[in-house]
């Protein structure tokens, strides 16, 4: 999706109201400051004219007059100048304060497919160096912009009473430069748009390498890794020369018509003055008002060179607003949950990702509430599939699965994600203490209550082995922690979150044996009353389950409580019994 | 602040000084053609315009040679632009990608207990956001310089034509450069600041972006957004404050050229009364004022942006000075064949934290099999990482064929030893290229062989590429037991001397892991083996077996004699027998009841 530049800053505007307010102040001011800049040149045209080359010789009184009128105009000027640029970068970091943070909470309300399909330092570009491109821009080339603009109006309005015919040969010698400028707008964006997305693959490039420092260095492949960034940090250079190239070529089409301009005006200025229609005050006058004419349409040139990096940034950003998500929250237009524990129907349920073969097929079943249910199967057979469906991180393809009755597609997330929590495979942890960490489930809990909680689980004596207890940091990704240490804090976070259904998608598979046990006889214990499924590879929690169900190559094959199915010889789970039998003894 | 900002330009210069010189040279001219273009208008309307008007007539050759003259200095300053800007800008990418590489490079040599206390998205910030602060005023530079000759050239024109006129712009120019210094100063904490918070920024974003699935699945996204606004409005208005005081600046450098334009008008009118001066004289200067303004501002943007760039600057040096490297020897293990492990009185902490392994020997013979038991958080993986070198000790020595692990080469340490670790890590690549990793040893017949021990060989050959399959990014199109399988296999595949699993055979069929094990074991070309385990199957595997308990070896020995002897191990590993017999005894009394 490639918007045109004037569509993508017409959609950019209507994204942010806030940039709407108090514009026309702001550009009342920007005409005030340039007014002063004309100022100058029409009080040289007056000093020179009627001060120095007066009728009686030099009269320096009047010329002292001039220059302090026009001295008090650029103060005023200046000031005007200093209040348009406070509104228009308040205005302006505001809104794109406000860009950063919405764009943010989208990326997070697009679904797991969605965020999977693009790589993080992608999405991460798009809040930071995305934005910092329009930023930038609005900082330095924003403001000229406004400005060049202003005085390009004003000169031209100044230069049409000096002289129009001048005027209009101005505006004739620029205009082979305006429609060169105007062509190569859209290479611009092109080139731009190059970097732009250049500097987001570099950044997905760099943050893999940082994220898997370890593996990098356990196989010594620094090299290769070195080469792949390289690369990705060589094609943003060529592509940043190469959007350079096009712009100095667009910009210098300027000075062409500058060049142009000046020369054509004391020609036609010379030939219109012979004849007694222009005095040489007012030719001079003219030459420097062509001056002040040049200026803004050299920085304007260069500005729109700049603003289509920034139209660049813009575009990324609003291409990911644009994504509608897929798995969408019903919000206002949703239901709530019934009350109480929760049942769990899937009816005739089929998943494919985009574009790939059925993972889950025709899944038709019922779970009673207050049920401890266990999904086993082989790796890649569909488990962490059904997880999913059954928590609404993704919409079946065929089939719908209801809460109670409730369609999941109907009920609100405000209410769904209360009430369905789920403890997925690697239960990332953020970079703070423990104790914040399972806050995140529930913010108002006080320290008390997270080591009770910690207690009812059976994890009290970690947690008291720990150098800082609750305030141990647990590092980036949780790194400072063990594996299976961090699954146990995942746990407690989703304990604490006090679910109605609760969905462990192998939520210890790193935790030792005897610890395990010990989860396990805890969460019996608390999870009277709630409904658990737990995707599970070691087949003591399908022992410990109510139901298990077994799910081979994306279908359900069996299901019943672990005693019945070992009945069904040479079925699977019976071979997967005896295999895991044969693990354990 | 002014110092530190152009000693990083001086860095800048000597690292490309032909780019420099280049766009020195175009900007250099391009100021010189500004200037003549200054006397040429002047003089026109001295000797054309002004005999001229008198006249009331001239003659189309003058008018041709006006107008030559003016298209010339066009083309001229054309020329001078493309050198100054092409030269100015590759300048600046140049050195862009030079610190990226040279800042990404610290990234791949630093360890990985540096890794951990640094967030990926300010690790992301220091290679883009803050290498680029650092050139930003590369772009004006050559422009800046090539002003200053302008100004120098300005200010010796003005005293050959009157030195009361001249006067105004030795006031003058030097007042813009004590106004920038000014500027430049107070700007310098606000630049840092600003720099500082986009930083945090990243971080936030990424770290939030990585927890995506924990953030959505436990309903925080209103939450997270609260979290990363509280920085953006932190950076908004660190930005807003960066511009109020441009706000004051800017005005006030565009003003002080006008200011002597209307000095030299009133001055002028003086000289002129006096005798001193001509009316083209004075114009000449007024329109030179006029031009200058605004190239005078290029040093104004220089100075206005080294703040920033200082503020980039030292944040990337930080990353660029960082120590704590673990730097490789030069040796290789000498010999072939499975190798010799052995950790000999480790002691090991993080950081300033409590001994997580505490007075740790063992060995692990040739082609032996050596299980790693302990309860969670008791320092196996600790172990596995020391073992392969991704940390070093604070005491005691570990040993790779009697080699002291510090002394080896990368690719001696690296060729003769593998871990995989318990959380499977996949390049955004090919499965071929993951499995490679572009090691020549590794053919695609050896990719194979080792898909097929870690029977990761049948989902291989369904994915629609087979090897040529693009897994994603951290393979998120691959369940996570396919994902242990390939990282299985990266590592059999380069046919290591010493094999670290840390618990990566979870997900892997024990018969499987038994031919796994059983393959790699005795013969010449066969591993030794550290093995992380809970699962009985894959311990009774194990020649020997070491117990910890809270980072102390407690008990080495064979299964059978830990089980005899050690009640914290049986506990331990017997704990789902002992779990399902609770059951059936609670069952049966339910029954009885």
């Amino acid at each position: 999706m490639t918007a045109g530049t004037y569509a993508t800053i017409k959609r950019g505007l209507a994204l942010s109201p806030e940039l709407r307010p108090g514009l026309g102040g702001t550009i009342a001011l920007a005409v005030v400051q340039m007014s002063g800049r004309v100022a100058v040149p029409i009080a040289v045209q007056q000093g020179i004219d009627h001060g120095i080359r007066g009728a009686g010789g030099p009269d320096l009184a009047f010329v002292v007059k001039v220059v302090a009128f026009t001295f008090v105009a650029l103060m005023i000027s200046t000031l005007a100048g200093y209040l348009m640029t406070r509104r228009l970068f308040t205005v302006s970091e505001t809104a794109l304060g406000a860009l950063r943070s919405r764009t943010f909470r989208h990326i997070h309300d697009l679904s797991m497919l969605h965020q999977q399909s693009e790589r993080r330092g992608t999405m991460v570009s798009r809040v930071t160096s995305d934005v910092d491109q329009i930023s930038l821009f609005l900082q330095t080339g924003g403001v000229q912009l406004l400005l060049a603009s202003g005085q390009l109006l004003v000169s031209t309005i100044v230069m049409f009473i000096y002289s129009w015919q001048l005027t209009i040969v101005v505006l004739l010698a620029f205009g082979p430069a305006v429609a060169i400028i105007r062509l190569f707008q859209k290479r611009l964006a092109a080139v731009y748009g190059a970097v732009r997305e250049r500097t987001g693959v570099m950044l997905g490039a760099i943050a893999e390498s940082v994220v898997g420092a370890t593996v990098i260095r356990a196989y010594g492949v620094a090299g290769r890794t070195e080469k792949r960034l390289d690369t990705s940090i060589g094609r943003l250079e060529v592509a940043q020369k190469k959007a350079l190239r096009t712009s100095v070529t667009s910009f210098s089409s300027g000075e062409v018509g500058a060049g142009l301009a000046l020369a054509g005006v004391v020609v036609a200025g010379v030939l219109i003055g012979v004849d007694g229609g222009l005095t040489v005050g007012r030719l001079t006058a003219f030459l420097f008002l062509v001056t002040l004419f040049i200026q803004p349409v050299q920085i304007a040139t260069d500005m729109l060179n700049e603003a289509q990096n920034a139209v660049a940034g813009w575009r990324r950003v609003l291409d990911v607003l644009d994504l509608e998500p897929d798995v969408k929250d019903p919000d206002e237009a949703g239901v709530d949950l019934p009350a109480g524990p929760l049942s769990v129907r899937f009816a005739d349920v089929s998943f494919r990702y985009p574009g790939g073969p059925i993972v889950l097929a025709d899944v038709d079943l019922s779970l009673r509430a207050r049920t401890k249910v266990a999904v086993v199967g082989e790796t890649g057979s569909g488990k962490t599939t059904f997880a999913k469906l059954l928590t609404r991180l993704m919409d079946p393809v065929e089939g719908e699965v209801l809460l109670s009755g409730t369609p999941l597609r109907d009920v609100r997330f405000s209410a769904l994600r209360s009430r369905v929590v789920m403890v997925p495979q690697d239960g990332f942890l953020f970079d703070a203490t423990i104790g914040e960490n399972i806050r995140f489930a529930d913010a108002s809990l006080t320290d008390d209550q997270l080591t009770a909680a910690f207690t009812e689980l059976g994890l009290a004596d970690w947690l008291a082995g720990l150098p800082n207890g609750l305030q141990t940091p647990v590092g980036e990704r949780g790194e400072a922690l063990s594996v299976g240490e961090r699954q146990l804090v995942a746990l407690v976070r989703a304990y604490v979150a006090d679910p109605d259904l609760l969905v462990l998608d192998e939520a210890t598979s790193a935790v030792d044996p005897a610890t395990e046990v010990r989860l396990q006889h805890a969460l019996d214990l608390v999870t009277r009353g709630r409904t658990t499924v737990a995707i599970a590879h070691r087949l003591s929690t399908a022992q410990a389950a109510d139901e298990v169900i077994v799910v081979d190559a994306g279908r359900v094959v069996q299901r019943g409580p672990h005693a019945d199915l070992l009945t069904q010889k040479d079925s699977i789970y019976a071979n997967l019994y005896a295999s895991w039998l044969e693990q354990t003894r | 602040m002014l110092v530190r900002g152009l000693r990083v330009l001086g860095q800048a210069i000597r690292t490309e000084p032909r780019l420099f010189t280049i766009g020195v040279a175009g900007s250099s001219v391009f100021g010189l053609l500004v200037i003549a273009n200054s006397y040429v208008v002047g003089a026109v309307i001295g000797r054309v315009v002004v005999p001229a008007f008198g006249a009331g007539s001239t003659t189309t050759g003058t008018l041709v040679l006006i107008a030559a003259v003016f298209l010339g200095l066009s083309v001229l300053r054309v020329a001078t632009i493309f050198g100054r800007r092409l030269g100015a800008g590759y300048m600046q990418f140049r050195l862009q990608a030079r610190y990226r590489r040279a800042v990404t490079r610290r990234y791949l040599s630093l360890p990985p207990a540096w890794h951990q206390k640094h967030a990926t998205g300010t690790l992301l910030s220091n290679a883009n956001s803050d290498v680029e602060a650092s050139f930003v005023p590369i772009a004006p530079l050559p422009f800046a310089v090539g002003t200053i000759v302008m100004i120098l050239a300005a200010v010796v024109a003005l005293f050959l034509t009157d030195w009361v006129l001249a006067m105004v712009g030795v006031v003058l120019f030097p007042a813009l450069f004590a106004l920038n210094t000014f500027y430049a100063r107070r700007m310098s904490p606000r630049q840092i600041k600003a720099q500082r918070m986009r930083a945090k920024v990243s971080a936030v974003a990424h770290e939030s972006f990585d927890g995506a699935l924990v953030v959505k699945t436990m309903g925080r996204e209103e939450d997270e957004s609260r979290r990363f606004k509280v920085f953006v409005d932190e950076l908004r208005d660190a930005l807003i404050s960066v511009g109020r005081l441009r706000g004051l600046f800017d005005p006030i450098m565009d003003a002080l050229p006008s200011v002597g334009t209307l000095a030299v008008l009133l001055l002028g009118a003086w000289r002129l009364q006096n005798g001193a001066i001509t009316v083209t004289e004075l114009v000449t200067v007024a329109f030179l004022f006029t031009v200058l303004a605004f190239p005078v501002r290029a040093i104004g943007w220089v100075l206005g942006e080294l703040p920033r760039s200082v503020a980039g600057w030292e944040r990337v040096q930080a990353v660029l000075a960082a120590e704590g490297d673990l730097a490789y020897g030069t040796a290789t293990v000498a010999g072939s064949g499975p190798a010799t492990l052995r950790f000999d009185k480790v002691d090991f902490a993080y950081g300033d934290g409590p001994l997580v392994l505490n007075d740790v020997s063992f060995t692990v013979p040739p082609g032996r099999t050596v299980a790693l038991v302990g309860a969670t958080g008791s320092g196996k993986s600790t172990i596995a990482s020391l073992a392969v070198r991704l940390v070093d000790p604070d005491a005691g020595e570990i040993t790779l064929d009697g080699t002291p692990l510090p002394v080896l080469s990368e690719a001696g340490l690296t060729t003769a030893s593998a871990l995989v670790p318990q959380l499977p890590f996949v390049f955004d690549d090919t499965v071929r290229g993951n499995i490679t990793l572009e090691r020549e040893t590794v053919d695609d017949a050896a990719v194979w062989e080792a898909l097929r021990l870690a029977e990761a060989d049948g989902f291989v050959a369904k994915l629609p590429g087979a090897l040529d399959t693009a897994v994603g990014e951290r393979g998120t199109s691959l369940s996570g037991g396919q994902r242990q399988r390939l990282t299985l296999a990266r590592a059999l595949a380069g046919r290591p001397r010493m094999l670290v699993l840390d618990d990566a055979t979870s997900a892997v069929d024990p018969r499987v892991e038994a031919a796994i094990l059983a393959s790699l074991r005795g013969g010449d070309a066969g591993a030794s083996i550290l093995v992380v385990a809970y699962r009985r199957a894959t311990i009774a595997l194990a020649d020997e077996v070491v117990y910890l308990e809270q980072g102390k070896v407690v008990a080495t020995g064979t299964h059978t004699e830990l089980l005899a002897a050690h009640p914290g191990y049986v506990d331990l590993v017997t704990a789902y027998e002992k779990a399902e017999a609770d059951k059936a005894e609670a069952e049966r009394v339910e029954a009885e009841a």
